[in-house]
């Protein structure tokens, strides 16, 4: 995960905490998606940037996750085309994962 | 699950762009606090 | 309409291990953090040798020598399925070594800021001197002034911010900053503003070689990089275009820097299209150097997956845009994609705006266009660093797409993600994959009648910028020539209603005598 937004994360967990704060993803690739979830829930497990060895516990989902939640024009506009084009199932249990 | 929640978008360019999760979430009635969109090419 | 034709297409690719290591900014940042860090010490394990560069088999697509068709029968990973008795020397250009490109950049270096070891120099120097395309640039001169003891290069890396060089272990040669403040000038932006110049200088003069077209025939050049050149009062002042073509002999040209992030060659190709078909222009060359900021770019996750750091390759291309011949392949211009600023962000609405939306403009179907070259990213670069396979995903979004409009059925979505596409062999150097690498195959598969059209798409990420969140896209077709040349009416008209009008004078003056 890109290191700025890493700092950025950390910046509004300060500022919200981790009850009000949910992380969510539009990631193409199972793996990197998951490493998303993981960095904003138990630490950058690449050691790379500021979250490194920081256990934040934010839950992060992917868009995928939340289709029940956001009115069905708006998200078949914005997202319903990419359900055809990714692989939503291996994303979404991945991502999953780091919500334990 | 998002009404009333703050959320923070990390898009993708060759997934979800940040804009088109930013709409999504604001007709669920969250507030975004923070959207990108990271590109890896 | 007279469309304006695609006339030739060159490319060329530098292996630059070194530059990977010591320029990329993936090292760079990784340098500043900690200078021992884990993955500073296992990269140069995993760095690749000329040779395995040079067979490398999406690099011998993007030279030329093989198709992406015969790519695509090549089993994955592509890194260790070598094409057996691979040259650097291809159809469309060639694959360097960083020695000479060190020498090359040396060559088109105008204010001195390159110094090279003694003996390097020389090496280098036979090796140009023999080079079929460089040897009669007349800078090449500039391999004979003086060259520099090794120690005082150690002493201006050490102590003056130059930008190391090193070639098979041995700091060989650096790059100085051009100013003592003016961060605009720095040895790093030096660095990587003068081996853009000479990988495009590379390219052009492979175009110049491989082509018909004459330097002196060049009338415009459009740079379109994701460079900026300039001073800190105007850092992207430019003009990188002119730079290049000065080194190549292209006198009677001017030119100027197009930019839109990995769009800039999509937007370039247009306005070169446009200066043609109105006139103003007849041979305009679009060229783009090589970026040293992304080498390397995500070698943490090549590393850690145990691969190769297969982004070690400079890119450039050039293409040249000239007037209707009859013959070659025409860019239809009546037909242009673009992602308006109004467009949206969502995948579909970007797909709409760049593929259907021309389509519709000409009444023609998703299913009309042959083949579809959005970005060509190697698969084998971004799938370990969790981009996915980006040309992959972008044929499916246009099979979506014709699926949403009943050009095709459902059922048929994989046959036409199967058919459309091919696999992409591009490296990843930010506006190299857009589109532009398939121009050259494409060109010789409608030459030869294997296609009809093709559709050129070039896509960027204008947010990463910070000025904006929008996204960016061209597309343009590129068709079989009808083999009709229409004459200049426009111009006849012209003289005619003058003529007309001549007479009618003369013809009213009789009636007044």
């Amino acid at each position: 995960m890109d290191l700025e937004n890493q700092a950025r994360i950390k910046d509004l967990y300060d500022k919200y905490g981790k009850d009000d704060l949910i992380v969510v993803l539009g990631g193409a690739e199972p793996e990197a998606s998951g490493l998303a979830a993981e960095t904003v829930a138990t630490g950058d497990p690449t050691f790379a940037g500021p979250l490194s060895g920081v256990s934040l516990g934010l839950k992060a989902y992917h868009i995928f996750e939340l289709k029940d939640e956001i009115p069905a024009d708006v998200y078949d506009e914005q997202v319903g085309m990419m359900e055809m084009v990714l692989d939503v199932d291996e994303i979404v249990n991945e991502v999953k994962t780091y919500r334990k | 699950m998002l009404k009333g929640k703050k959320v923070a978008i990390l898009g993708d360019r060759d997934g979800i762009p940040g804009p088109a999760i930013e709409e999504c979430i604001k007709a669920a009635g969250a507030e975004v606090v923070f959207s990108t969109t990271e590109c890896f090419v | 309409m007279n469309y304006p034709v695609v006339k030739g297409a060159a490319y060329a690719l530098v292996q630059a291990n070194s530059m990977l290591l010591y320029q990329g900014t993936t090292q760079i940042t990784e340098r500043l953090k900690n200078e021992q860090s884990e993955h500073l010490k296992a990269l140069p394990e995993h760095l690749r040798s000329y040779e395995d560069a040079v067979s490398y088999p999406p690099n011998q697509a993007y030279i030329g020598n093989i198709t992406p068709d015969q790519l695509k029968e090549i089993p994955h990973p592509w890194y260790e399925n070598p094409l057996a008795g691979a040259s650097r020397d291809g159809k469309y250009g060639e694959i360097m070594p960083e020695d000479e490109f060190f020498g090359l950049m040396k060559m088109v270096d105008s204010f001195d800021l390159v110094l090279l070891e003694e003996a390097f120099q020389a090496v280098v120097k036979e090796k140009l001197q023999s080079h079929p395309i460089l040897k009669d640039i007349k800078e090449i001169t500039k391999l004979d002034s003086t060259a520099h003891s090794a120690d005082e290069i150690k002493k201006l890396v050490a102590e003056h911010d130059a930008q190391p060089l090193y070639f098979a272990g041995k700091l060989v040669g650096c790059v100085k900053k051009a100013h003592e403040f003016d961060e605009a000038l720095s040895s790093e932006v030096m660095l990587g503003n003068l081996a853009n110049k000479a990988s495009a200088v590379l390219v052009l003069k492979h175009l110049l070689a491989k082509t018909d077209l004459n330097p002196e025939q060049v009338d415009y050049i459009i740079e379109c990089s994701e460079e900026a050149c300039g001073d800190m009062n105007q850092r992207g002042g430019g003009n990188f275009a002119k730079a290049i073509g000065e080194i190549c002999g292209c006198i009677n040209a001017t030119g100027s820097d197009t930019r839109s992030f990995c769009a800039g060659p999509a937007h370039a190709l247009v306005e070169a299209a446009a200066l043609v078909q109105s006139g103003i222009y007849s041979n305009v060359v679009v060229v783009g150097g090589g970026s040293t900021a992304k080498l390397g770019m995500n070698s943490r996750d090549h590393v850690k997956k145990g691969m190769p750091a297969l982004e070690d390759m400079l890119a450039a291309f050039a293409v040249h845009i000239g007037e209707n011949d009859g013959v070659n392949p025409v860019i239809r211009t009546d037909a242009i994609g673009r992602h308006r600023i109004g467009s949206g962000a969502s995948p579909q609405a970007v797909m709409t705006a760049m593929v259907t939306d021309p389509l519709d403009k000409i009444g023609y179907k998703i299913t009309d266009i042959d083949r579809y070259a959005p970005e060509l990213q190697n698969p084998e670069i971004t799938e370990p660093a969790g981009a996915g396979n980006v040309p992959m995903a972008n044929y499916k979004m246009i099979s979506a797409l014709a699926v949403k409009r009943g050009d095709i059925q459902k059922a048929d979505l994989m046959k036409a993600v199967e058919s459309i596409g091919m696999p992409g062999f591009a490296p990843t150097q930010g506006h190299i994959p857009s589109g532009v690498p398939f121009i050259g195959h494409a060109r010789d598969m409608l030459l030869e009648g294997k296609l009809e059209r093709a559709m050129i798409i070039g896509k960027g990420s204008l947010f990463l910028g910070r000025l904006t969140n929008l996204f960016d896209g061209v597309s343009m077709i590129i068709e079989k020539n009808s083999g009709v040349v229409e004459a200049d009416t426009g111009f006849d008209q012209e003289q005619l209603r003058k003529m007309i009008a001549e007479a009618m004078r003369d013809f009213a003056k009789t009636f007044r005598e």
